[in-house]
């Protein structure tokens, strides 16, 4: 047996010492041999998994907690729903498509390549019907993009309502998209010149359909069907799906089936009585398409306490922006009187996640974490109260507000506000 | 807990929305840059190279947002003479490849169905309030209310009047939504939910008409057509403006931040989170997901708790509660489908039940925004199905059936498979006065598969 930095664990382990199971050296030094090391295991005699067990593999058991989760009483009907993207388990920028958040308005629709169909009609020159095959045929490009739900956040917008990123965050994902240029298929069929809007709708039952200025639809806008290296899963619009860099999530249309060219904005539901922000003075904004610049601290966090006890501790957290790149993210540790800029670890790429750690030497004292992004525009991450002293308390959408984690000196983790 | 109808229709927790006295961080130099306006003008790179990048977004780039704040129509208009070098991508620099083919007439008649606030898009047709007061109660009053006033939690389409500055706004056709052309287009491609565009254009008038009425805005004689349209102006038509972030909000938060010394006290905690308590959990209590713990280095005990297969039987003290009984919240969850829930049905009988059930629960989905199934299912809009098949009719405890199927059940029927196949080819004509507002599943192989998956639903 060796020493347990978390005494309190031992409990636990009464029973398990007689099978042979033994705790980790800590930093304090080993005063009985670890079994783990001087024991034969099984795993170092015997062979493991053939090729081809698992075709197409999925993560290995011991990590079958990092799963998109829902909040039941948020909707009264999963196919109208939304899940959550375990951010706090997730190193890295890239969002594995298996555990990327989804939103559903009438389920996810199993369309075939075979089936896919492609219109654009309206204020256009030609209408035209493309089919998978003919969007092969068109030059590719790749970018990677974050696609944030506008809702992100919104449960919080009150005061601290759940417990974990996951859930107060994590209406996001950030995948490297494959595919063609919006711009490169309008240009087949042409706009007519009173043409200034496209709408873009998708094949599903609830046909969710947008509006986009057509400076941003020309601009950076992709019809995509790889998303890191693969096809598009199910849930996030098999065959194909719209990226709209930047802006909210609802805009970014799967199973997109048709581009419509309009000289207004259709005004559906998805851009009136949802997705618009309503105001202190009981008027509304809207075409509040930019996700403002953002970040949360993912680890420490309440899904994510700290275990390890008082010494080295790694702080990470992801930032993002939708009007360029993040040029910084502070983090403060206590409560936002003295903050110091972390790493930006990796490449920072414009419109997509970017990855922080701060490390520090923690003594064990309870801490009130934050981070605060700062974007090339020069704008910084507001406090939630900065935003509420504007917006009020019915604004629900595009909650980019600072988020304050309470570390304890036990290590576990709270959502909570301060003054 | 105040469930919210469609997802983010939001999220109220009573009562801690208090104005909170959370302290702004003070910015250390104010007001630098709060003078500059929002540019409008797109940064140079975009034309310089015909197929640029995606993304190469540079740096202060503005959104098209940006440009909109003042000028009321449209974020295209202001850059249309921009200087030289900021010029959008123009579709004249892409040389078309000659791909795709002639969308037909008849094609974009059947996608084509946006209806815009001028009235663009719109059908020829009329539906007055009457028969739209009778389609709305065989059609959408199951969730909405006979009044449209709302089911559970399910959207309120009516009323709340005055209600946008509460605490608590109700957000209705009436009160919120700014276009009638709004109304007709999602009602016609969207619902009934779960039976999207099987509405006929004169039906949508009606509901249309319906809904006018419920909210107050015409009469109940009112018929509603392709003439008079856009003649309704919505209440809240005037209640919507232009995203103004960039003049209201940016200037605020661009000055360079604070880095020392920036609080005058120490921070107080105002609001927690574990004082609501609706985090989902895992079985030990923590909030779900949390991560295992990896310092108990003991073979096969750095599993999540929360997760059945993952532990094995010489497990610690922290594992087995979890074993026997996965959260509720685990059935809901998208996982990556462990074997057990597949595996029980498909184990019962040979392929060929196997696929008929697999259809069926396909089939279910039309049933599943009302009928909740499996461990932990409660009656929604209609009551649990859980061992439906073979049961009592009218049976569920806690459920408020209709008087005729009550009687029914009184009567010692019973839902054996004669039975269910009748009711759910026409549930009206075989229950009388039910209160399913579901049309009926027509294709006898949907009502046998379905029949099939039912049947392999334990009872309570």
């Amino acid at each position: 047996m060796t020493d347990e930095p978390v005494t309190s664990r031992r409990a636990f382990l009464a029973g398990t010492a007689a099978a042979g199971a033994g705790l980790a050296a800590s930093a304090a030094g080993a005063q009985t041999p670890d079994p783990l090391i001087t024991e034969v295991q099984e795993w170092a005699s015997v062979f493991g998994d053939p090729v081809d067990a698992t075709p197409y593999g999925m993560p290995i058991e011991f990590e079958s907690h990092v799963v998109r989760r829902n909040v039941e009483w948020l909707t009264e009907s999963t196919a109208s729903s939304i899940n959550f993207t375990p951010i706090h388990a997730l190193e890295g920028t890239i969002t594995p498509q298996g555990c990327a958040f989804e939103r559903h308005h009438s389920g996810a629709i199993s369309l075939s390549k075979q089936d896919y169909r492609l219109m654009i009609n309206g204020l256009v020159e030609r209408p035209l019907v493309f089919t998978f095959d003919d969007l092969l045929r068109f030059p590719r490009q790749i970018t990677t993009a974050f696609c944030e739900c506008a809702a992100n956040g919104g449960m919080e917008w009150g005061g601290a309502q759940l417990e974990g990123c996951q859930f107060t965050q994590g209406m996001i994902h950030n995948m490297e998209y494959t595919g063609v240029m919006l711009r490169d298929l309008q240009a087949e069929a042409g706009v007519k010149p009173e043409g200034k809007w496209i709408y873009v709708e998708g094949a599903d039952a609830s046909s969710n359909g947008r509006s986009i200025p057509l400076e941003k639809a020309l601009d950076d806008v992709m019809v995509a069907f790889f998303a890191n290296g693969e096809a598009l899963r199910k849930e996030h619009g098999y065959p194909v799906r719209l990226v709209v860099p930047g802006w909210e999530g609802n805009m970014w249309v799967k199973w997109l089936r048709r581009i419509a060219v309009y000289d207004q904005a259709v005004e559906s539901r998805e851009e009136t009585s949802k997705y618009t922000d309503l105001m202190p003075d009981g008027r509304a904004r809207k075409w509040t398409w930019v996700m403002d610049a953002k970040s949360v601290i993912t680890s420490p966090s309440p899904q994510a306490p700290i275990r390890h006890g008082k010494g080295p501790l790694v702080i990470t957290g992801l930032a993002w922006s939708g009007h360029g790149k993040i040029t910084r993210v502070d983090v403060s540790v206590d409560g936002g009187n003295t903050w110091t800029p972390a790493r930006l670890t990796g490449d920072v790429k414009s419109k997509a996640l970017t990855r922080f750690h701060h490390d520090m030497v923690w003594d064990g004292s309870e801490m009130f974490i934050m981070s605060r992004a700062v974007d090339e525009t020069g704008y910084v991450q507001p406090t939630k109260q900065a935003l509420r002293e504007i917006r009020g308390l019915n604004n629900v959408y595009h909650n980019n507000g600072i988020q304050v984690w309470w570390v304890r000196a036990d290590g576990e983790v709270e959502n909570v506000e301060i003054a | 807990m105040s469930k919210s109808p469609e997802f983010p229709t939001i999220l109220a927790v009573t009562g801690w929305a208090t104005a909170a006295t959370v302290a702004a961080f003070v910015f250390a130099s104010t007001g630098q840059k709060a003078a500059e306006p929002a540019p409008v003008v797109k940064p140079a790179e975009t034309a310089a190279a015909p197929a640029p990048e995606p993304a190469p977004a540079p740096a202060p780039a503005p959104e098209p947002a940006a440009a909109v704040a003042e000028a009321e129509p449209a974020p295209a208009a202001p850059t249309a003479e921009p200087a030289a070098a900021a010029t959008p991508v123009s579709l004249a620099d892409i040389t078309p490849l000659g791909l795709g083919r002639p969308a037909l007439p008849e094609e974009i008649e059947a996608w084509d169905v946006a209806v815009l606030p001028d009235g663009t898009g719109l059908p020829v047709g009329s539906g007055d309030v009457e028969t739209g007061n009778e389609v709305f109660g065989e059609k959408c009053a199951a969730c909405h209310g006979d009044f449209a006033e709302g089911i559970d939690s399910w959207p309120v389409l009516a009323g709340g009047a005055g209600s946008l500055t509460d605490p608590r706004p109700v957000k209705t056709i009436g009160s919120y939504w700014p276009y009638l052309s709004t109304v007709f287009d999602y009602v016609h491609r969207s619902m009934p939910f779960g039976e999207a565009q099987t509405l006929s254009v004169d039906e949508t008038y009606a509901i249309t008409a319906f809904l006018l009425y419920s909210n107050g805005i015409v009469e109940d004689d009112f018929v509603l057509s392709n003439e008079n349209f856009t003649s309704i102006v919505m209440p809240n038509a005037e209640g919507f403006y232009v995203d103004d972030r960039p003049v209201t909000e940016y200037p605020l938060f661009s000055g360079e931040p604070c880095m020392e010394n920036c609080r005058t006290a120490a921070p107080q905690v105002t609001k927690r989170a574990v004082d609501l308590n609706v985090t989902p959990l895992d079985p030990d209590g923590k909030p779900a997901g949390t991560l295992p713990v990896i310092t108990l280095a003991a073979t096969g005990t750095a599993t999540d708790p929360a997760t059945p297969e993952a532990a094995p039987a010489t497990e610690t003290a922290t594992a087995p509660e979890a074993t026997a009984e996965p959260a509720p919240v685990e059935l809901a969850e998208a996982t990556p489908a462990p074997a057990e829930p597949v595996a029980e049905p498909v184990a019962t009988g040979d392929a060929g039940d196997a696929a008929l059930i697999a259809e069926g629960e396909k089939v279910f989905r039309k049933c599943a925004s009302c009928h909740k199934v499996g461990e932990g299912a409660k009656n929604g809009v209609g009551p649990v199905l859980n061992g439906i098949v073979g049961a009592p009719m009218a049976r569920v405890e806690g459920f408020a059936y209709s008087a005729s199927l009550a009687d029914m059940g009184a009567k010692g029927g019973v839902w054996d498979a004669a039975a269910l196949q009748a009711f759910l080819e026409n549930p009206k004509g075989y229950v009388k006065g039910t209160k399913m507002s579901f049309a009926g599943l027509k294709k006898p192989e949907e009502r046998d598969a379905v029949i099939a998956y039912l049947g392999t639903l334990k009872g309570p």
